[in-house]
């Protein structure tokens, strides 16, 4: 009786799959042109010789005292940068995640929507956050190091700006997608914003929050490397001279670091998330 | 605020309201109902009748469309903001499906109760230390739930879930009770023991008590004042003792036949409990 009713077993959803498909890769196509994207000439002779040269020149591994010592201060230094840039960042992002998350709007529990005063905030703050992070932190970095010289508070600002900007916009989407009703029954009741938050919203969400903020910590790692390529302090600083001294070895020391130090991040990440699961 | 103290004070009632669902058919249309301070009343109806909005509606949490409407004697929606979130503290309303963050320990569950009554200080205060864990056991323990004070809310089964959310209830100091199903979760004998406590409780404090109920005999056994309510019209509104079988079946329709023979054990179970205890 009830199957009679569908006479047509034509999927209804096909037509809307295949245009998906279809401007999927007609969007995609001009990318590729554009970049002129070739595996192929990664196999070209010109390309492999230069390439096993410049890896040759690796070889070996700088590990004479001296430059372990250094590398270990610069490795120091650099998880440092990362490590206060982040907390600079979360100082930003969360205050900015709890004006502008929708779930904490207390205007919203009768009607369904913000009122307009707190809508207009919500969609300023989104905007700055926008702002924080579309300027990449190497630019910051930039900016920083005319401005503050050349050193590690130029790398902590660039990240704890770029990284405000990415953990905000994250938080309020890891608040939001989360179940949002623990929160709402304590608004109904009465209790304030701050409060649900700490009481309803952030034990629902915590490891997500956790983990994608460890997970921008290890980012910082490897961007206050690259930050010390502009002379932002940390191991970037001693990898330029490694390399402008044409000392593979000493490169390569300090690649291995790189892959100890997220390896490291992944360790704390993963302990974090069982603690807190 | 505008609470006299003491105050179960003030009639909650609504008068023709008519609320819409966000598609624009009607939640409830034309209720006029009318809750003495200190009066304890259910609310009984097929399921999709409009309880929950009914409910939902006296707690402010819902904004009718039309009609009138007093909450503890004041009109919530001529009030600012700030003053109908001041109202939204003196009142407690309890959804079916507690919603408990998981990781969040009962302790912390049942207090944020007390948020209303908080300042954002106090709630931090209790988040890194519970100096109030009395409140929260002796809340519990009405529920027989004190062994469970510093178990995290996902140890628990839903029926414990269930009367968690009601143990901070009596954790609050709120003078209307609107509560949904409090007892959909549990078996018999509990439910039984869990609404004379929410009873006996709302009487102590003098505080409006309405709460809805899928279980009539449980309704006809514990509240001398029943609503009817059917397709988002209050049916009947009568003393216990006038409500007759007709009002039964007219009530439930066809339904009552099916949901009778049902779950037979259930409300047959709930009478017999209550004669032998």
């Amino acid at each position: 009786m009830h199957l009679a009713v569908v006479h047509d077993l034509r999927d209804p959803a096909w037509h809307g799959r295949v245009t998906a498909a279809v401007v999927f890769i007609v969007l995609l196509a001009p990318a590729f042109y554009l970049t002129e994207f070739n595996p192929a000439i990664l196999w070209g002779d010109t390309s492999l010789r230069a390439l096993r040269q410049f890896l040759g020149s690796f070889f070996p591994p700088a590990a004479s005292p001296e430059f372990l010592q250094l590398v270990l201060a610069a490795t120091w230094k650099t998880v440092a940068i990362a490590t206060v840039g982040t907390a600079v960042a979360i100082a930003i992002a969360l205050p900015a995640a709890l004006m502008a998350t929708r779930i904490l709007s207390i205007s919203r529990i009768a009607t369904g929507r913000m009122a307009l005063l707190p809508a207009i905030v919500r969609t300023g703050i989104r905007w700055l956050l926008i702002f924080l992070r579309s300027i990449p932190e190497i630019v910051w970095a930039m900016i920083f190091v005319r401005a503050v010289g050349l050193g590690d508070t130029a790398g902590v600002m660039a990240i704890g700006i770029t990284y405000g900007g990415m953990l905000g916009k994250v938080y309020i989407e890891i608040l939001e997608s989360a179940e949002q009703q623990s929160a709402t029954v304590l608004l109904q009741n009465g209790a304030g914003r701050l409060q649900a938050f700490w009481y309803a919203a952030l034990p629902v969400s915590l490891p997500e929050l956790t983990s994608y903020t460890i997970y921008r910590w290890e980012c910082a790692i490897r961007a206050s490397v690259v930050m010390g390529f502009v002379g932002a302090g940390g191991l970037g600083q001693q990898m330029e001279l490694s390399m402008k001294m044409l000392a593979g070895g000493e490169v390569l020391t300090m690649l291995l670091v790189f892959v100890a130090l997220v390896w490291a991040a992944d360790l704390v990440s993963a302990f974090l998330r069982r603690v807190l699961a | 605020m505008h609470s006299t103290p003491g105050a179960g004070a003030g009639t909650t009632a609504c008068s023709g309201v008519r609320v819409t669902y966000a598609a624009g058919a009607d939640a409830l249309s034309d209720v006029t109902l009318t809750f003495a301070p200190g009066e304890q009343v259910a609310v009984i109806g097929p399921s999709g009748a409009g309880k929950t909005t009914l409910l939902a509606t006296l707690a402010c949490a819902m904004r009718p469309a039309a009609g009138s409407m007093q909450v503890l004697g004041i009109d919530p929606w001529t009030l600012p903001g700030a003053e109908l979130h001041a109202l939204r503290r003196r009142l407690f309303l309890a959804p079916q499906a507690p919603p408990l963050p998981p990781r969040q320990r009962v302790v912390h569950a049942v207090l944020a109760g007390c948020l209303p009554q908080w300042t954002i200080w106090r709630a931090l205060r209790s988040l890194i230390y519970p100096r109030d864990a009395e409140i929260a056991r002796e809340a519990l323990a009405r529920f027989h739930l004190e062994d469970k004070l510093f178990l995290r809310c996902d140890r628990l089964s839903g029926g414990e879930r269930q009367r968690v959310a009601l143990a901070r209830l009596i954790a609050s100091n709120a003078d209307l009770l609107l509560l949904d199903e409090p007892v959909s979760s549990l078996d018999p004998a509990l439910a039984l023991n869990a609404l004379e406590v929410l009873q006996d409780e709302a009487s102590t404090r003098g505080a409006t008590l309405v709460v809805s109920l899928h279980a009539v005999d449980l309704a006809l056994a514990r509240f001398s004042r029943l609503v009817g309510v059917k397709a988002g019209r209050v049916m009947f509104d009568l003393p216990r003792a006038e409500v007759t079988d007709q009002c039964l079946t007219e009530l439930y329709g066809t339904e009552l036949g099916a949901s009778m023979q049902a779950p037979p054990d259930e409300p047959a179970a709930v009478l017999k409990l209550n004669r032998c205890t």
